[in-house]
């Protein structure tokens, strides 16, 4: 299995106040699958996400990932398999601004020590890929929402990682340039990467091949998509 | 390698940060420069004074002793113990000279200013010196021309004088002063010599000066009244303690002093001088350290408010970096990357300034400074460790911050 979810739980602490976030979310994911998070505002979505992403670390339960236990990494671990493992796209883009659409992409591969000739070759590669070759060095001030996004899908793939993540990857561009995005991100899956997208929008949940469906920090439902 | 190359990327968002915020860094490294320029001037004033004091007492040899009434150096209060002393006299010079075994030659002198008269031309306030033949090795006293006294003039009293460089311009121009009587003081003395160029000491034109038989000094000056001072050239300058023992001893037999008594004379030397000028220049050393110090410690605090302020500004951003693998200690590099880029552009700033102002005092006074790598590169080393210092703290900062929270600092 790629990931192994085992009673994850998440609690944020404001104050005296506990918020559960996630309470208890068993999942198991396999290569290659194209899974969609769905569920109203709230329900945990973007946290379960973030753990993942191992951007963020679980208050309890166990998680996976490539037959590494996740939850018992250190800070510097978890960078690594943030840089290596795993590609992160979000609603808001989240690039540089001050760094040209070449440089935005290259930057995973700087945090890794890839050489220079090596990292702008496979930079360019993604760019082309995502069909921003000739933009390479606008900034993203000189690109629109939509390029913007395909920057930033670049240099979530620049590395090769084994999961891509989408949190709402469209929620930020009008519904035209949203499909375009969603059809990259298809290419993505047919290329054989593993996709796991949050979205609030069933057409675009659609495009998967699993929906899970998300309330109150708890796995409602999760299904096949039959197309 | 992976080192290399993020660092690279720290040296790159440093410049960028220093382009996008020219003014604000300027401001902020004002500190630093300050500090910078007044070391790099104060340090090239030193240097410069060093320099010309070195020059002025190399006349005075590491390996001669000066035997004398005086101490060279002496506080206001001692000068009337030391009036008492009983006057160096030609006949202890005399005994010195043949005790002594250490020596290489002992000259006597005593110097009066006379006027130098040839024709009808005259130099005022030429320094007479009255001593013998052993004066040339003792002063180094070279004639560039004729000949310096021999032991038969000094013995015999015979009225001869070796001239310095100036007084044969200004008496005899183009002509040949050998074996002409000039007029010094209201007597006649013939010129055997004259000495090389030697330029000034200490103020004093060591070109405007007569020698002349130390017995001709004394019958013409009645000058019998007067302690002379007995300079001693020693075979080696390592010799320079054991000869100052030596000639310590000798004195104390001439004069029959019994060991309870103390020195009733002064051995003086070159390294007394320099000990107080040392002294002199520590003050100035002071001002230096101090004041560099000061501004060096103004600067880092300057340098760590910006940097608090920078990682504050740039939280977002560092959240993203961290989400896409960098760790803390990548961060942490990256902030320190650029408190040195900072620091040690206030330090080339302030280089450049130090570097104006001592040309200009170079080009407003007579004092000769001195610019050398080592406090160049010394004042650098130390704007970069004020970066480094300083900027520890705010690079920490920005390392310990969490991915996901500085992911959403908007
Ligand atoms: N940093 C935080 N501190 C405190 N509570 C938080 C924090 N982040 C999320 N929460 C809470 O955790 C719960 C789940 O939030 P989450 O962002 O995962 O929801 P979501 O499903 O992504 O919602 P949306 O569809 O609006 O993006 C919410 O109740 C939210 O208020
Ligand atoms: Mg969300």
């Amino acid at each position: 299995m790629l990931i192994q979810l085992e009673k994850i739980e998440k609690i944020y602490e404001i104050g005296t106040v506990k918020v559960p976030a996630l309470r208890g979310v068993d999942l198991l994911l396999g290569k290659n699958e194209y899974v969609a998070i769905m569920g109203p505002s709230g329900s945990g979505k973007s946290t379960l996400m973030n753990i993942l992403g191992c951007l963020d670390t679980p208050s309890g339960g166990t998680y996976t990932l490539n037959d590494i236990n996740v939850s018992e990494m250190d800070d510097d671990q978890l960078a690594e398999i943030r840089n290596r493992e795993i590609g992160f796209v979000f609603q808001t883009f989240n690039l540089l601004p001050r760094a040209t659409a070449l440089h935005n992409v290259e930057l995973p591969l700087i945090y890794n020590g890839t050489s220079a000739v090596q990292r702008r070759k496979q930079a360019l590669e993604a760019l082309d890929q995502v069909g921003l070759a000739d933009r390479v060095h606008h900034k993203p001030n000189e690109l629109s929402g939509g390029q913007r996004q395909r920057v930033a899908i670049a240099r979530a793939l620049v590395n090769r990682p084994s999961i891509l993540l989408a949190d709402e990857p469209t929620g930020n561009l009008d519904s035209r340039t949203g499909d375009e995005i969603m059809e990259i991100i298809e290419d993505l899956h047919e290329q054989g990467h593993t996709i796991i997208l949050v979205t609030h929008e069933e057409y675009i949940a659609e495009h998967s091949n699993r929906i899970i469906r998300l309330r109150d920090g708890l796995i409602e439902r999760d299904e096949a998509v039959h197309k | 390698m992976r080192i290399l190359i993020y660092m690279w990327e720290g040296v790159r968002i440093a410049f960028d940060a220093l382009k996008a915020y020219k003014m604000r860094s300027i401001l902020t490294t004002l500190g630093i420069i300050i500090g910078v320029t007044t070391v790099i001037t104060i340090v090239a004033l030193i240097q410069g004074l060093n320099q010309a004091f070195s020059r002025e007492i190399s006349a005075i040899g590491t390996d001669t002793l000066y035997i004398q009434k005086f101490p060279w150096i002496m506080n206001d209060n001692d000068w009337f113990k030391y009036r008492n002393r009983k006057n160096i006299t030609l006949e202890e010079s005399e005994r010195v000279r043949q005790l002594s075994t250490l020596s290489l030659a002992v000259a006597p002198s005593i110097a009066t200013r006379r006027t130098a008269k040839f024709q009808d031309k005259s130099v005022e306030s030429v320094i007479i010196f009255g001593t013998n033949a052993d004066y040339m090795i003792t002063s180094n006293a070279v004639p560039e021309y004729g000949r310096f006294m021999s032991e038969n003039d000094v013995h015999e009293n015979r009225p001869v004088c070796v001239i310095g460089w100036e007084v044969a311009q200004k008496l005899f121009d183009q002509a040949d002063p050998l074996g002409k009587r000039i007029n010094i003081g209201g007597r006649k003395f013939r010129v055997i010599g004259v000495l090389e160029k030697k330029g000034s000491m200490f103020g004093f034109n060591q070109d405007i000066i007569g020698i002349i038989p130390i017995g001709a000094f004394q019958s013409a000056f009645g000058a019998q009244r007067r302690s002379v001072e007995v300079e001693v050239k020693i075979k080696s300058p390592e010799l320079i303690e054991e000869a100052e023992y030596e000639l310590t001893g000798i004195m104390r037999r001439i004069r029959k002093l019994t060991p309870e008594k103390e020195n009733d004379f002064a051995i003086n030397k070159q390294s007394m001088l320099l000990d107080t000028y040392n002294k002199l220049t520590s003050t100035l050393w002071a001002v230096a350290i101090g004041v560099g110090a000061i501004s060096l410690l103004v600067g880092g605090i300057g340098i760590m408010n910006i940097m608090l302020v920078s990682v504050t500004e740039r939280t977002h951003e560092i959240g993203i970096r961290m989400a896409i693998g960098a760790r803390g200690r990548d961060i942490l590099v990256q902030f320190l990357i650029e408190a040195v880029v900072l620091s040690l552009s206030g330090g080339l700033i302030g280089v450049l300034v130090g570097f104006l102002a001592t040309w200009v005092v170079n080009l407003a006074t007579e004092w000769v400074t001195v610019i050398s790598p080592t406090n160049v590169l010394l004042s650098f080393g130390f704007a970069g460790a004020v970066g480094i210092f300083f900027g520890y703290y705010p690079a920490r900062k920005a390392a310990a911050l969490n991915p996901i929270e500085a992911l959403r600092y908007e």
